[in-house]
């Protein structure tokens, strides 16, 4: 049988930490437990000592509504928090304080969407809600869960603010979970709520079905780059089984990251009962309108708004603006180029785009790196721009830069340093044309047939001079003297 | 006199004006417990070198002249689910053996730490507040000072009889369906429970945290009124808390009851009421009409389901708060580590936990569970809402609830252990007001024919502290029993 992807649904829960707060969501400990001695940001109420009581950290919700508005929800005028019931070594209470939009139960803020690309058409993905929750502590093992001889607790991360995105079971291919993850990162890049950059700072469970079938939950995928190849494996797991005429049955999995497998957890029958009920320790929370309108005035851009004044301010394609804003690093980089010149126009505009988008990009992937971690400042790129269009240098000699410009050095200096500079010396481009015809008359024979033997030969130049001539010089010179040569062949 | 028999407004005039030190006082407070708690067993842990220190610290800072703040080194009885740092705090259960918060509890901080109170030790209770009779103890009863055959009543035991036999002068409690005003009752002396969020309950070992509260039990209504002064207030820490103005409890006690409306519920008076509290309490009431109060009759109609609400709230909420107790990060785990780490924490719990404790776990995450909850902890919600309406409904007729605080007095040792259920049906004339979220007080009104104390309770409006503070005061005075000491223990 054959499965076609509108067939298949994909949803999403998505855990963020909230990294860019100081203090954790129910006490004063720092937030920040990356690379500190283990157990030393704690207190009574992230431990949960006996008599402890959590008290809601204030600037979690301005953030949480930051969110909400940038994903379009509808946040809730009063929300609580209930008791998650279940026992594990993580756990210090024994319980996790989460929110509930069962029993009586308000989730933050319920619906919103957000809108993706893929493949040249758009498409919303619906969300169920979003809702707050505390991070339990970190578990330490030596190698792999299963041959560690011991177990370690780190209680640094106990009680960090989680905030949990629960798409509707909308997403039909794990490209567009892709597509979807790419565009939420965006977004809460943009909000500064969080840096996703961080390791651990986001975990996804995804709920994955094939229509009239019962579905499977996967757990424990840990990135975001995970989440597209956990979605694959599973779907063509469940297709394999319907293909021998198994059933599909409901159960938990769990995302195997080395294998990248999932494994069977649980099944519907031994599913944990989390026996929620409301956290009466914490009174409920009200939101007035006037402080979601207050965040609502400082909310910096959103990606997708930045992206229609970019193709209006800078006249780039919709494709490239779209890819240009998702990160906001990027996006302001080019801003900063773009306007550092008043003499950009549209023509510079799109090459400052493209040179982001192609070569420094992907000396980024290559080095594992984002713009900020590396030296390049928006002024050499403009530097570089202005050097190809006042012909000291060759587009080929640009790219040969990069690297070096990556790690801080200007244009001027690395024209002075390699000796690099385009050459326009016509009698020099001249001697080097000549000598290219002469070992290459192979070639010659089929440049009436074959356009493209002129491209070899201008390449063939290049080659010769490692790039540093004018190549429309070079083309007009080449031209001339095979239309010479092409006559005096055939008067002979 | 012995200086136990003293109240604790007293001492505190006898010590500033320098007629006794707080040496002197301490002293005798550790003779009196070192000469009857072999018999009564009120406390479980001391603290008599550090407080004796302490006590000598105080009248140095006297004689020169310094504060030492409004307590003036009174002796303080903890009861041992209220963190002290640095002291075992263990609930009275196993489990907790050997812990010692880092951290003093809200209520600490004010007694001690600002207001000069010298904590003496930690007082005996039902493992983790949960029982009537203070029998359910990893250390064992206490014993009732009027008659050690019988119950001090519970769950706050070890504070309630260590105020009557002056083995204190002051001692706290907590109280989720009747926990000081039950043993209060049954040794005849004075408990307060505030209005839930009237005392911060940070550092309180929650049982069933949203009844809990922190209150007092003293000797007169005057060091109750003192104390509540003191604990009274917002804490940030604390965010079911309530910033509400505090009162000065003390300057309204001699104020009039003039004019003030007493409701009496007759559901409060019915047959499970043994007939000589019924009588002692009426008798009382004809004292209060004749200090000015006008009586009318008030109606709880949903008394009858209160004990079943109670129970299903408390055990729920319990069931998730004592969920900690794994044995990992404080207290007891089990010797034997065999099996996975769920095999260690159920060794743990069965072998760190008593059997009452055990029962409501048991029955609380049976009622949260699928399929049950809303049967069983979302109704018992809407049937809290419709108590809560029905005090509110008697508090447009009146301005006080008075009643008895329990059905009978203190029962024999071991009667009703073996009877869950029965002794459950003691919390009905107190747990209606932790539900409600009420304050209350009892204070001794009689005796019955074995000469064993009575308690009269008072319930007020939310935050009318100062009210029944009132009420009872004037009663106190009026009735004048309250200097009555304990028979010699023996
Ligand atoms: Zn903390």
């Amino acid at each position: 049988m054959s499965i076609q992807n509108n067939e298949i649904m994909i949803g999403l829960e998505i855990h963020i930490q909230l990294t860019n707060l100081k203090t954790k969501l129910f006490c004063s400990c720092s937030n920040d437990y990356r690379g500190t001695e283990p157990n030393t940001h704690v207190c009574p109420i992230c431990i949960g000592l006996p008599g402890s009581l959590p008290v809601v950290n204030k600037k979690v919700i301005e953030l949480a509504i930051r969110l909400a508005l940038a994903l379009d929800c509808k946040i809730n005028n009063q929300f609580w928090f209930f008791r998650k019931n279940y026992f594990y070594p993580d756990l210090p209470k024994g319980f996790q304080i989460s929110q509930y939009n069962k029993a009586g139960g308000k989730a933050f803020a319920d619906g919103g969407k957000t809108t993706i690309r893929l493949n040249n058409h758009k498409k919303d993905i619906i969300l169920n809600r979003i809702h707050l929750e505390e991070d339990p502590a970190r578990l330490v093992h030596k190698g792999s869960i299963a041959t560690s001889p011991f177990t370690l607790i780190d209680y640094n991360r106990s009680g960090v603010c989680l905030i949990e995105i629960v798409s509707e079971p909308v997403i039909s291919s794990p490209e567009e979970a892709r597509e979807f993850l790419k565009q939420l990162k965006s977004i809460v890049q943009y909000t500064g709520i969080s840096n996703l950059e961080l390791e651990g700072s986001v975990r996804v469970d995804a709920n994955i079905s094939i229509k009239g079938y019962d579905r499977s939950e996967v757990k424990n995928i840990n990135s975001f780059k995970e989440v597209e190849r956990a979605l694959r494996h599973e779907i063509i797991r469940q297709k394999n089984i319907l293909k021998r005429g198994k059933k599909l049955i409901q159960e938990t999995r769990h995302w195997d990251d080395k294998r990248r497998i999932t494994i069977p957890l649980r099944t519907k029958e031994l599913e944990e009962d989390y026996r929620y009920f409301p956290e009466q320790d914490l009174v409920p929370i009200e939101i007035n309108s006037d402080f979601i309108q207050k965040v609502k005035s400082e909310l910096p851009e959103m990606p997708n708004e930045r992206s229609v004044r970019f193709r209006k301010e800078y006249r780039l394609t919709e494709f490239d603006s779209y890819n240009l804003v998702l990160d906001k690093n990027f996006a302001d980089f080019y801003e900063e180029g773009v306007k550092s010149d008043p003499s950009f126009d549209s023509e510079e505009y799109k090459l400052y785009c493209n040179w982001l988008m192609n070569d420094i990009s992907r000396w980024l992937n290559n080095n594992n790196k984002i713009i900020q971690e590396t030296k390049i400042t928006p002024k050499h790129l403009v530097d570089l721009i202005n050097a190809i269009k006042d012909g000291k240098i060759t587009g080929k000699i640009a790219k040969s830069f990069i690297p070096d410009l990556m790690v801080g050095f200007n244009v001027k200096a690395l024209i002075e340093k390699t000796g690099k500079r385009r050459i326009s010396d016509k009698e020099y481009i001249l001697k080097i044309t000549k000598e290219v015809i002469t070992d290459n008359l192979d070639i010659i024979r089929d440049f009436e047939k074959n356009p493209r033997a002129l491209e070899a030969l201008i390449g063939k130049c290049m080659k010769k001079t490692k790039g540093r001539l004018d190549p429309e010089l070079t083309r007009e010179i080449l031209l001339e003297l095979l239309s010479n040569k092409i006559k005096k062949y055939k008067k002979s | 006199m012995e200086l136990y028999n003293y109240m604790g407004y007293e001492l505190i005039e006898k010590i500033i004006n320098k007629e006794i030190t707080v040496s002197d006082l301490i002293q005798s407070t550790f003779d009196r417990i070192e000469a009857t708690d072999n018999l009564l067993h009120s406390f479980i842990n001391l603290s008599k070198d550090k407080a004796l220190k302490k006590a000598k610290e105080y009248d140095i800072k006297i004689q020169k002249g310094k504060k030492v703040g409004k307590l003036c080194g009174l002796p303080l009885a903890n009861k041992d689910l209220i963190c002290l740092k640095g002291f075992p705090t263990t609930c009275c259960s196993k489990i907790l053996k050997g812990y010692h918060p880092p951290y003093n509890a809200f209520v600490i901080e004010r007694l001690v730490e600002q207001e000069g109170a010298i904590h003496i030790g930690n007082t005996n209770m039902d493992e983790f507040a949960m029982g009537s009779s203070t029998e359910n103890s990893c250390y064992g009863p206490t014993f009732n000072p009027w008659d050690i055959s019988r119950v001090p009543g519970g769950s706050s035991g070890g504070s309630a009889a260590s105020i009557a036999s002056g083995q204190t002068i002051l001692a706290l409690g907590s109280d989720t369906g009747g926990s000081i005003r039950c043993p209060a009752s049954f040794c005849g002396v004075v408990g307060l429970k505030p209005t839930y969020g009237r005392i911060s309950r940070y550092g309180l070992v929650a049982f069933a945290n949203s009844l809990d509260q922190i209150g007092s039990i003293t000797k007169c209504v005057y060091d109750s009124a003192l104390l509540l002064e003191i604990m009274a207030g917002k804490d940030p820490l604390d965010s079911t808390s309530v910033n509400i103005k505090v009162d000065k409890y003390t300057a309204e006690l001699k104020k009039s009851i003039d004019k003030k409306i007493l409701g009496v519920p007759e559901e409060f008076f019915g047959e499970g009421v043994n007939n000589e509290v019924k009588s002692s309490v009426k008798n009382s009431i004809k004292k209060l009409e004749s200090l000015g109060g006008t009586t009318v009759e008030v109606t709880i109609p949903h008394l009858e389901y209160t004990v079943a609400t109670y129970y299903l709230l408390c055990m729920s909420e319990a069931s998730s708060n004592l969920a900690r107790y794994d044995g990992l990060r404080y207290g007891k785990m089990s010797q034997n580590l065999k099996g996975d780490v769920y095999d260690v924490f159920s060794r743990t719990r069965n072998e760190g936990l008593g059997t009452e404790v055990k029962r409501r776990i048991f029955l609380g995450t049976y009622a949260l569970s699928a399929g049950y909850y809303d049967m069983y902890y979302i109704k018992a919600l809407k049937v809290r809402t419709l108590i809560k309406k029905d005090f509110q409904e008697a508090y447009k007729k009146c301005d006080f609830i008075i009643c008895p605080t329990m059905p009978s007095t203190a029962f024999k040792i071991g009667e009703k252990v073996d009877d869950p259920l029965q002794m459950y049906m003691d919390d009905v004339l107190t747990c209606p007001v932790n539900l409600a979220g009420l304050p209350a007080i009892t204070i001794p009104c009689g005796f019955d024919s074995n000469d064993l104390p009575i308690g009269f309770q008072i319930i007020g409006n939310y935050f009318d502290e100062k009210g029944i503070l009132n009420i009872g005061y004037q009663l106190e005075q009026e009735l004048n029993i309250y200097r009555k000491t304990v028979p010699a223990i023996k």
